[in-house]
């Protein structure tokens, strides 16, 4: 199989590959980037722990192929603390518990994070459907419901 | 036709753990030479919370602060033997173990510190931020990093413990029958709200509202977690879980989790929890398993709010619309005439 050279922006940081054709960006993420935080649940789009930003859209990284994201700015779970400081999602995650096994967290907060980058007061019902293509099997939902109306109360706070 | 409403309250009692004798769980604790205390189990932490609660449990039985505890539960080739965390039993059988190990691991370090001070060890307490004391004379004291400092390079001794947990089999009386299966039971109950479309069969929870006997709480955030994520499975065993949803053949039902339905964040039910603690005798500072019990209740509630709402008896699970609505139509034929 031929392999296509793919580059693209990884939180914020260049990053240039070759890769098979037809190889997903979830594989590229996790196998030649080493970034862990998308995680590979269903691989059929079905589970949303894959969730990762493509230029500000949410994207399912196990259905997306890496050769469509030349020259993309993509941003994972991974990127979201800066400098050793948590993001204020990673930090409402926590104080509400909202987190168990781990496994749908990541792609959670990406979900949440496409949410409040476009609508930063968002009511209950937002959040509902923001996260319903995210399956958790831990939490039953009301603490990740929770958590992210604590991260945009926290931001509206620090930005008054 | 209509949507309808019902009530529906159960209460349940839960043993915790596997009954009948046995079920072993052992633990291994051993210091560092900087005083740090390893606990090592072969119990998984699959996201319930048990390694904090085992260092909590270490932290609290030796009187250190439970930053000080390192949980391995890393291999269970070569770890102390544990039956597994399933039946509500991770906190009850491993921290039976872990407290008995770290009282093991505490006698020994109150007598390192004893031979250090000139004193008996009797007349030693700690003060849970890491220091050891003469009771009544606190300034005659050594830290526990000196205690272990002492133990490893002078004293040459191994500041440790084992533990064990294991329930002793209970045998039927010959005359009565009559045997103990369980030493120890959670409770709960739950009251649910549904609504029923008795054209359709569709169910909604509204609300549950749970109670639950735990013991003691020894996280109660941890706890909470357990109880809010198990009602919710609940919910969840009582309407959508099955490998072969509404379908006769087996050859239409699921082949993977993908296909396997259970509520969405856009179904939940309004949920209130509350806990009660009644410490268990035999528990670990009288902790019962509030695991796999907390998603038990809500069952029942719901089977009998359905049956409260539409007059229908369900009892097999999951309640399907489609098992509703046969059910109806039978209720229906039974009672020709009646006013639907």
């Amino acid at each position: 199989m031929a392999k296509v050279a793919i580059r693209f922006l990884l939180n914020g940081s260049e990053k240039a590959e070759f890769v098979e054709s037809g190889t997903t960006l979830l594989d590229v993420l996790r196998e030649k980037l080493a970034d862990f935080s998308p995680k590979g649940g269903c691989l059929q789009g079905t589970c949303g722990a894959c969730s990762v930003l493509v230029d500000g859209e949410i994207r399912l990284a196990c259905l997306t192929l890496a050769e469509t994201c030349e020259g993309c700015t993509i941003e994972t779970a991974g990127g979201l603390a800066k400098d050793g400081v948590l993001h204020p999602l990673q930090i409402a995650f926590a104080d509400g518990f909202a987190t168990q096994c781990g496994f749908c967290t990541g792609g959670m907060i990406v979900a949440s994070k496409a949410l409040l980058d476009r609508n930063p007061a968002p009511s209950r019902e937002d959040v509902i459907e923001a996260i319903s293509g995210n399956v958790c099997r831990c939490t039953g939902y009301e603490p990740i419901i929770g958590a992210v109306l604590a991260a945009a109360r926290a931001n509206s706070t620090n930005k008054a | 036709m209509a949507l309808r409403h019902g009530r529906g309250v159960a209460a349940i009692n839960y043993p915790t753990g596997m009954n009948l004798g046995g079920d072993p769980t052992q633990a291994l604790v051993h210091s560092t030479p900087t005083g740090n205390f390893m606990v090592s189990l072969s119990s998984v932490d699959l996201g319930q919370g048990l390694k904090h609660i085992m260092a909590q449990l270490c932290a609290e039985t030796i009187g250190v602060p439970t930053e000080r505890v390192i949980v391995d539960t890393a291999d269970t080739d070569t770890g102390p033997h544990c039956m597994g965390t399933f039946a509500s039993r991770g906190t009850h059988r491993a921290g039976n173990a872990v407290i008995a190990a770290s009282r093991e691991a505490r006698q020994v370090m109150l007598e390192v510190a004893a031979t250090a001070l000139e004193v008996n060890a009797d007349d030693l307490d700690t003060d849970g931020q890491g220091n050891i004391h003469v009771k009544g004379a606190p300034s005659r004291a050594i830290s526990i990093m000196d205690t272990a400092l002492v133990a490893h390079f002078k004293q040459g001794r191994s500041i440790s413990g084992r533990g064990i947990f294991l329930v002793p089999r209970s045998y039927p009386d010959a005359a009565t029958g009559a045997m103990k299966p369980a030493t120890c039971y959670a409770h709960a109950c739950t009251v649910a709200d549904v609504e029923v479309d008795d054209e359709t069969g569709e169910v909604r929870v509204l609300a549950v509202k749970n109670v639950f006997e735990v013991g003691r709480a020894l996280n109660p955030k941890i706890v909470e977690q357990q109880l809010v994520g198990g009602s919710w499975m609940g919910i969840s065993h009582a309407l959508y879980e099955t490998t072969e949803p509404y379908y006769p053949s087996r050859e239409h039902g699921p082949t993977d989790f993908n296909e396997y339905l259970m509520p969405g964040p856009g179904d939940l039910a309004q949920t209130e929890t509350y806990v009660l603690e009644r410490p268990a005798a035999d528990g670990p500072y009288g902790a019962k398993g509030p695991g796999e019990m907390c998603a038990n209740p809500q069952i029942p509630a719901i089977a009998n709010a359905i049956f409260d709402a539409v007059g229908v008896r369900i009892d097999v699970m999951p309640i399907t619309p489609e098992r509703i609505l046969k059910a109806l139509l039978e209720k229906a034929a039974a009672s020709p005439g009646a006013a639907s």
